[in-house]
């Protein structure tokens, strides 16, 4: 079997398991998925830029409250229908991740994570700014009629998770084709090398630039699904902490793996929801597990399974 | 538009299995679901920016709990609290209405005081048809923003606190008011509702200083307040509140102006803590007066009594640990209300929750005793908004007096929802 064919039934195979996940596990547990796989598509869209470029960015909170906003906004204020409301939430990613990546990318490094960072803090400060038409930190509740898509309500549980694992399929499987297209092979060569590739005749500015509007589109994707999905945009998903979650499920799960952050989103929400029955410090065991894995599994549990099946996208 | 019907999640699959299992198993569930524990899903700020309000919110409820089933239960039935913590983050207050809904299987969720919260967890309770009984103070309910199966009859909210303070502010303390509030929502609550309030009053409000959430130093605000204020009217949100009243002392030294704030910034805060001597004659509103009155009510004094909080406030165990006494009494008069709501629609079970809703919706009058300890209450069905009187006092010698009783009918607006139009 091919390496593509292989990758492509991986894939198939892992959106099969989510489908019989959903089919066998109890109501909550079921419930849960819906919520992992669009928090697995943000995740996807870092490990574009931060596991296959190699830019650690501390940012893409702004990414994805982009593409929340952007969908929310239109349907709250301008009554836009959902799809329309929710094309425009991934160009708001997109667009914003072109601006700033024009910007940040004059930087590298420690210095790159801190631009990053502080274009984050000032696209969450103006949330709050514009706190009249956002309502600020309370956030809103997107109309029921933008969640409707060709007439069916997306605020069902099955209906919800249909959508999510549309759009999931999607992302992986379009994912797992570039991240082994020409553009994938180079922007990984970037991260392997950047002066090598600069040599080899690659404009790696541009490439980079390419895979930073790419990955902020797929953070702005995720953003939208979220608010369409479960009906909530609040700046709170702009802040700090939701910039270092994809980081963290990312390296959890695997950087440069197409699975990986899938394997990380479910490992952490499990690791909280789970951690949280047993104590409040629930972060401290969490920040242990996370520490005891960097020790022991510094690649991520899908970087740990590579280790013995070579072939692992 | 015309939408499909909803999906029922492997109905599809496994609908002959479940029915015939559940023919079978009718009756002995039926038996245990009759003595079963009611159980009430408190979504707990255990952690995060609302852990000060989040233990006492705990305290009360345990209080309440343990209150209600020395009488006897509900319908009967002991009262169970099942508690998660939110995290005070909206993205999981939404989760664990999940979890109390399908993982626990309980009969209603309660609790919830941060308004970010509630906007987030709302919708879900919609969705799982889980009657959310919030104790959150903010307008979200009364606006129609959410749904039929989010109520708030316990606490008033802030558009309500906000009107009713204007008429004592613009007679007593005076009609120029300059506003010192948080640049987010809550802050423009404020703003938006005391303007127009004041301006009813024949008062103007001549500046409106927004403060950004990230400030930890207030100097270069003050220069802001015009020479002509009367009255500065502060709600600063956060732990930065002791440097702002440390610094704003020093800015107006002696000759201040007359100052009047909302307790939130200073809830579970000594009042004569160091730092705070520039309050001393200032005004707050207060939702429950910390202190213990001269015409303290034998409700309150067996109130603070269940809930272990002393005259001053505090914790019969601790005199530091001060609680949030302006707010708390709503989880008791909450889970009161759920009580009677149950009792009333003879609730049985989660096929009960929407005549549990209607029983809640039905209520007007509640008077003030036990349940209500805190005053009378009149609640809206249409709006799912409680009403209730205010208060506002002043610090005297270190300690919050009474100067002020707003009434009910102060603190009443005209309906902008009719939720029970809702559908269930």
């Amino acid at each position: 079997m091919s390496e593509r064919l292989r990758t492509d039934a991986l894939h198939l195979g892992v959106i099969a398991l989510l489908v019989v996940l959903f089919l066998t596990l109890p109501t909550y547990y079921a419930g849960n998925l819906s919520r992992i796989m669009v928090l697995a598509i943000y995740a996807i869209g870092y490990n574009l830029l931060f596991g296959y470029t190699g830019l650690l960015s501390l940012g893409h909170a702004m990414f994805f409250a982009a593409g929340m906003y952007g969908y929310g906004l239109t349907a709250q204020l301008a009554g836009w229908p959902a799809l329309p409301a929710f094309a425009l939430g991934i160009l708001a990613g997109a667009a914003l991740g072109l601006v700033v990546g024009a910007l940040a990318l004059r930087t590298a490094g420690v210095a790159f994570m801190i631009v990053t960072l502080m274009f984050a803090q000032s696209a969450y400060l103006t949330i709050l700014y514009f706190g009249t038409w956002t309502r600020g930190d309370e956030g809103f509740v997107v109309p029921g009629v933008a969640r409707v898509v060709l007439g069916i309500d997306l605020s069902g549980e099955t209906e919800r998770f249909v959508a999510a694992l549309i759009l999931f399929s999607l992302v992986l499987l379009v994912s797992g084709r570039l991240v082994r297209s020409r553009l994938g092979r180079t922007l990984v060569a970037i991260r392997e090398n950047e002066e090598r590739t600069r040599m080899l005749g690659y404009d790696a500015t541009r490439l980079k630039l390419i895979a930073i509007t790419v990955s902020a589109a797929l953070s702005g994707l995720a953003g939208a699904a979220y608010a369409l999905l479960f009906g909530y945009v609040g700046a709170s998903f702009a802040a700090v902490p939701y910039s270092i979650f994809p980081l963290l499920w990312v390296l959890l799960g695997g950087a440069g793996t197409t699975v990986g952050p899938l394997i990380g989103v479910f490992f952490m929400f499990y690791l909280i929801d789970t951690a949280s029955g047993i104590t409040l410090a629930y972060m401290l065991i969490a920040g242990l597990a996370l520490v005891l894995l960097t020790l022991f599994a510094p690649q991520g549990i899908a970087g740990l399974v590579r280790r013995r099946v070579r072939w692992l996208p | 538009m015309t939408t499909m019907p909803k999906i029922d999640r492997r109905s599809a699959l496994l609908g002959l299995g479940a029915s015939a299992g559940a023919l079978a198993v009718g009756t002995r569930f039926t038996h245990a679901q009759s003595t079963a524990p009611i159980r009430i899903g408190f979504q707990k700020h255990a952690t995060g920016i609302g852990a000060a309000y989040g233990r006492w919110y705990d305290a009360t409820t345990q209080a309440a709990v343990a209150r209600i089933n020395e009488m006897g239960g509900i319908n009967g039935r002991p009262v169970e609290i099942i508690t998660e913590d939110d995290g005070t983050d909206p993205k999981r207050g939404a989760e664990v209405l999940e979890k109390f809904a399908s993982q626990h299987e309980c009969d209603v969720a309660f609790g919830t005081l941060y308004s970010h919260v509630v906007i987030g967890s709302a919708p879900r309770a919609g969705e799982l048809k889980l009657p959310y009984f919030v104790v959150s103070e903010g307008h979200h309910v009364a606006s129609g923003m959410l749904n039929r199966y989010t109520l708030q009859p316990g606490i008033t909210d802030v558009k309500s606190q906000v009107q009713s303070m204007a008429p004592f502010v613009g007679a007593n303390l005076g009609k120029k008011v300059a506003m010192i509030y948080p640049d987010f929502a809550f802050g423009h609550d404020h703003r938006d509702y005391f303007s127009a309030a004041i301006e009813a009053e024949g008062g103007e409000v001549v500046a409106k200083i927004a403060i950004p959430p990230t400030e930890t130093s207030f100097t270069r605000y003050f220069p802001q307040i015009p020479r002509e204020t009367e009255v500065v009217y502060h709600v600063m949100v956060g732990p930065a509140v002791l440097t702002f009243v440390k610094e704003m002392g020093e800015f107006f030294g002696p000759s201040r102006p007359e100052i009047f704030g909302f307790i939130d910034s200073l809830e579970a805060v000594a009042i004569d803590s160091p730092g705070l001597e520039f309050l001393e004659g200032t005004y707050f509103w207060e939702g429950n007066p910390r202190y213990a009155q001269e015409n303290q009510t034998e409700w309150d004094a067996a109130y603070r009594d269940a809930v272990g909080v002393d005259e001053t406030g505090a914790s019969v165990d601790d005199a530091r640990d001060v609680s949030t006494y302006a707010h708390m009494f709503g989880c008791w008069e909450t889970l009161n209300v759920i009580k009677a709501g149950m009792e009333a629609s003879g609730y049985q079970g989660p096929a009960d929750r929407p005549a549990l809703i209607e029983a809640v919706e039905a209520m007007s009058e509640m008077p003030e005793g036990m349940d209500h300890p805190q005053g009378p209450k009149l609640f809206n069905g249409r709006t799912h908004q409680v009403f209730g009187q205010q208060f506002i006092s002043q610090v005297r010698d270190g300690k919050l007096v009474v100067a002020h009783t707003a009434s009910i009918e102060d603190g009443m607006y005209e309906d902008e929802v009719d939720y029970t139009m809702q559908p269930f």
